[in-house]
């Protein structure tokens, strides 16, 4: 009996040490590559990290797209009508990539405050604004009309 | 006259398959407890009622999108006059309404399955097991007629077109891929009735676990290949050569898989040996529970996807309730009714058990981190803590050595025996294996890319070491039958020739092979693609050319066409690379004219060992196009495993053990359900 119990006792500590290490590196590598979510404001109000991966989110500003003309380099400026933000793609845009529509584009900002983009999303439907984008506008005051936040 | 209201017939069979679904739920259950065989009875005609109604209320639909009836708000929605008729049918799943209703009828499909093909179980088990599935059934029609009514009329002011289906969605991939997906879903629905059934009459022996194998098979084999069938679409389709995201959208189908792969393994287990009774009965819970989970994601609108079928909130209240009270509900009898005594089967530390037990807590862990990166995300933005992401590196840091510790244990399990195994004979038995398996993954890489790449090693390790312990398992049976576990538990001596044993071997034992197999294949392609993969992103203008990997892209034509409801711009691209045969690719990117969404539409040139993948991506200021060419080497073996897999759990099913299974389950009525010999003992009366 006494044996059985010690064993059980080893498996019982096994089994939670071993939870333990697994908890602790899921919430590693949880921290490590969780993006955050900023609009043009906060990262003209230098609240955004430099260097770190995060979403930025908000309309493509009316006649900001510039391509190099023997790459495929596209610069475009993301706003939410109060700051913008200057973004570097290096890529193929998506279909639904619009002037006046509303995107999602995940990178880093660089040093000199360019955004470097490494995926560009805009959302696979005409009416459709991304909710975190719908909400940073309504939060500025410029939600334009008729775009409703999913639908 | 009848064609005008169809609809509202539509509607109405759908509120008497909730009349019928309600019965269903309340009156066998109620009969079962007071033991009144003529309630009982009830059961089967009324998932046969419910069937027949839904099969109604869904032929309705579909008929109203065929004849163009652009009153009714969802066909306005998702159809249009030019789109193709096969587009039409497979509509009727495109957007929420519609696959609501889709996913209740597979569920009433899976009842009237259950009650033909279970005939003979005890009348109290079979009136439980559809009493739960009524519940289940009465809850999402509930949420179909209050919250997602399909058949909703847009009167007076009738739309003279309709706003045509998604231009993603239109397409073979997606009419096969939800039908699939909701097969699986739904499917485990009934491994949850029978684990609820079980604790409601309690007999958590392991009676119900041989009765409930075969469904639970059948549903992840469907689910498996869902989830294959939504990974190629989304390969082909979504234009950027990926095959798995980890988008929100994708962990839910994936979560209810790691769950079910973990439930049939423990099933095993409780048919078997008689162990495992409370986990097994907790897996069944919480696999329909990731099930559950899965829909509330897709479907409540909470999610940021590239899948983004977003919805009004109630819908998204209604089905995490119908969740909350799933989970507490079953939780709760599992509480009150599970069995306080152990079993008293023990196992050594290394045995099939053993290694089962660890399969099963591998895989759990794996759902649990899943989980954990999917959700996080919601459960910070419901707090008001802010917006973020988990991007897939969190996925693949914790994913891939998960897998490889479980591939290493997946290798053993098959030549380990229940109960003990000596680590001596295995490590005999496996050495071999085992050094082939290193020496030939670590030379591979090297003769096909010429480079070592210690992903692809990895992959190639685990691949090689679960095909070739099996091997080497399938030839000691050839061989000598002698560690062929027969159900009789007798050893085999007898001299039947060098391949006699492999005629013993069970179709069971043949669906493991194939299932197991058809993972390594699965990661075969998965670290090929991920470290082989050639892309590149380029401009070209019709009449020039590029290389990449070896093979020379050059346009050579350029031309618009008229698709039935959109316009084209369609390139021709022709392929040459030395001492081959050329051949041409065309990909378009297509203008859908009634929704006014531009789409891109891939050109394959698909092969087992290699894809050539050609996309365009847009038409640049001076005329020039941009082009996505990748090359994609083995990704067809991703979902070739996937096929494997589902093939696998298919033949499992089949086996003879499952077709004499009526009179197995009389004698498992009175308790003799132990075969003798297998050293399983009851721990419960």
């Amino acid at each position: 009996m006494r044996a059985k119990r010690q064993r059980r006792l080893i498996i019982v500590v096994g089994l939670v040490a071993l939870v333990a290490v697994a908890v602790g590196l899921t919430l590693y590598a949880l921290r490590a590559n969780i993006n955050l979510f900023f609009t043009p404001s906060q990262i003209a109000a230098g609240e955004a990290p430099h260097g770190r991966t995060m979403r930025l989110g908000g309309v493509v500003e009316k006649d900001s797209v510039e391509r190099e003309s023997d790459s495929l380099e596209v610069t475009f400026r993301v706003t939410d009508f109060a700051k913008d933000v200057e973004v570097r793609y290096d890529d193929i845009l998506p279909d639904l990539f619009r002037e006046g529509q509303g995107v999602v584009v995940i990178g880093q900002l660089d040093d000199a405050g360019e955004f470097i983009a490494q995926q560009v999303l805009a959302k696979h439907d005409e009416t459709y604004m991304p909710p975190e984008v719908a909400e940073a506008l309504k939060a500025t005051g410029n939600l334009p009309d008729g775009s409703v936040p999913s639908s | 006259m009848l064609i005008r209201i169809l609809p509202e017939l539509g509607h109405f069979a759908l509120i008497l398959a909730l009349a019928m679904a309600v019965l269903q739920a309340i009156v066998p259950l109620w009969g079962a407890a007071t033991r009144r065989p003529l309630w009982m009875a009830f059961a089967q005609p009324m998932a046969w009622g419910q069937f027949l109604f839904l099969v109604l209320a869904y032929l309705s639909l579909t008929a109203s999108f065929a004849l163009d009836d652009f009153s009714v708000a969802y066909v306005a929605n998702n159809s249009n006059s030019l789109l193709p008729w096969y587009y039409k049918l497979s509509a009727v799943w495109g957007s929420h309404e519609g696959s609501v209703l889709l996913w209740v009828l597979i569920l009433s499909g899976w009842s009237f399955a259950v009650s033909l093909f279970s005939q003979r179980l005890p009348r109290d088990m079979l009136a439980r097991v559809l009493g739960v599935m009524g519940w289940i059934s009465s809850g999402f029609l509930l949420f179909i007629l209050l919250t997602s009514n399909p058949f909703e009329r847009l009167l007076p002011n009738v739309p003279t077109d309709g706003a045509d289906l998604n231009p993603l969605l239109q397409d073979f991939g997606l009419i096969v891929h939800p039908p699939m997906l909701y097969m699986g879903y739904v499917g485990f629905s009934v491994v949850f009735a029978f684990a609820m059934a079980a604790l409601l009459g309690g007999r958590l022996d392991a009676a119900w676990t041989r009765w409930a194998r075969p469904w639970t098979n059948v549903a992840w084999a469907f689910l498996t290949v869902g989830i294959a069938l939504g990974s190629w679409w989304a390969y082909y389709e979504l234009g950027w050569g990926g095959w798995w995201f980890w988008d929100p959208v994708e962990n839910a189908s994936l979560l209810p898989w790691l769950a079910g792969t973990a439930l049939i393994h423990s099933l095993a287990v409780t048919e078997k040996r008689g162990t495992f009774k409370n986990w097994t009965v907790l897996l069944a819970i919480f696999t329909f529970s990731l099930s559950l989970l899965g829909t509330f994601l897709v479907r409540s609108g909470v999610l940021t996807s590239v899948h983004a079928f977003a919805n009004d909130p109630s819908r998204g209240t209604f089905i995490l309730a119908l969740l909350g009270v799933t989970v507490g509900l079953s939780l709760a009898i599992f509480a009150l009714r599970a069995p306080r005594v152990q079993s008293l089967a023990g196992f050594g530390w290394l045995s099939r058990d053993s290694l089962l037990l660890i399969n099963n807590i591998l895989l759990v862990v794996m759902t649990v981190t899943v989980l954990l990166g999917t959700i996080y995300p919601l459960l910070l933005d419901a707090l008001g803590l802010g917006k973020i992401s988990v991007g897939p590196p969190y996925f693949n840091a914790l994913f891939v050595p998960l897998t490889a510790l479980l591939c290493l244990f997946m290798g053993l399990g098959p030549l380990a025996r229940w109960k003990r195994m000596p680590g001596r004979e295995l490590a005999r038995r496996l050495g071999g294996a085992a050094i082939v398996a290193v020496v030939v993954a670590a030379v591979l890489p090297l003769l096909y890319g010429g480079s070592f790449s210690l992903g692809v090693t990895l992959g190639l390790l685990l691949a090689l070491w679960l095909a070739l312990s099996l091997a080497r398992d399938i030839f000691d049976k050839a061989r000598r039958g002698r560690f062929d576990k027969t159900r009789r538990g007798r050893p085999d001596r007898s001299r039947r020739g060098r391949l006699g044993g492999l005629k013993k071997l069970t179709l069971a034992y043949w669906g493991m092979v194939v299932g197991h197999l058809g993972l390594a294949v699965t990661i075969v392609g998965v670290a090929m693609v991920s470290h082989y993969n050639v892309e590149r992103n380029v401009r070209l203008a019709p009449g020039q050319s590029v290389e990449v990997g070896g093979y020379q892209f050059a346009m050579t034509d350029f031309r618009e066409r008229r698709g039935p409801n959109y316009t084209a711009d369609t390139a021709t691209i022709e392929v040459t690379r030395p001492g081959r045969a050329s051949f041409t690719m065309q990909p378009e990117k297509r203008f859908y004219v009634a929704s006014g969404m531009p789409m891109t539409d891939v050109a394959l040139r698909p092969g087992l060992f290699s894809d050539l993948y050609v996309a365009l991506g847009e038409r640049l200021d001076n005329g020039d196009w941009s082009l996505r060419i990748q090359l994609k080497p083995f990704v067809r073996w991703l979902w070739l495993g996937a096929l494997m897999m589902a093939a696998g759990g298919i033949l499992a099913v089949i086996d003879r053990r499952y077709r004499r299974m009526p009179r197995r389950s009389a004698a498992l009525r009175t308790h003799e359900s132990i075969p003798p010999g297998t050293g399983a003992r009851e721990g419960i009366s």
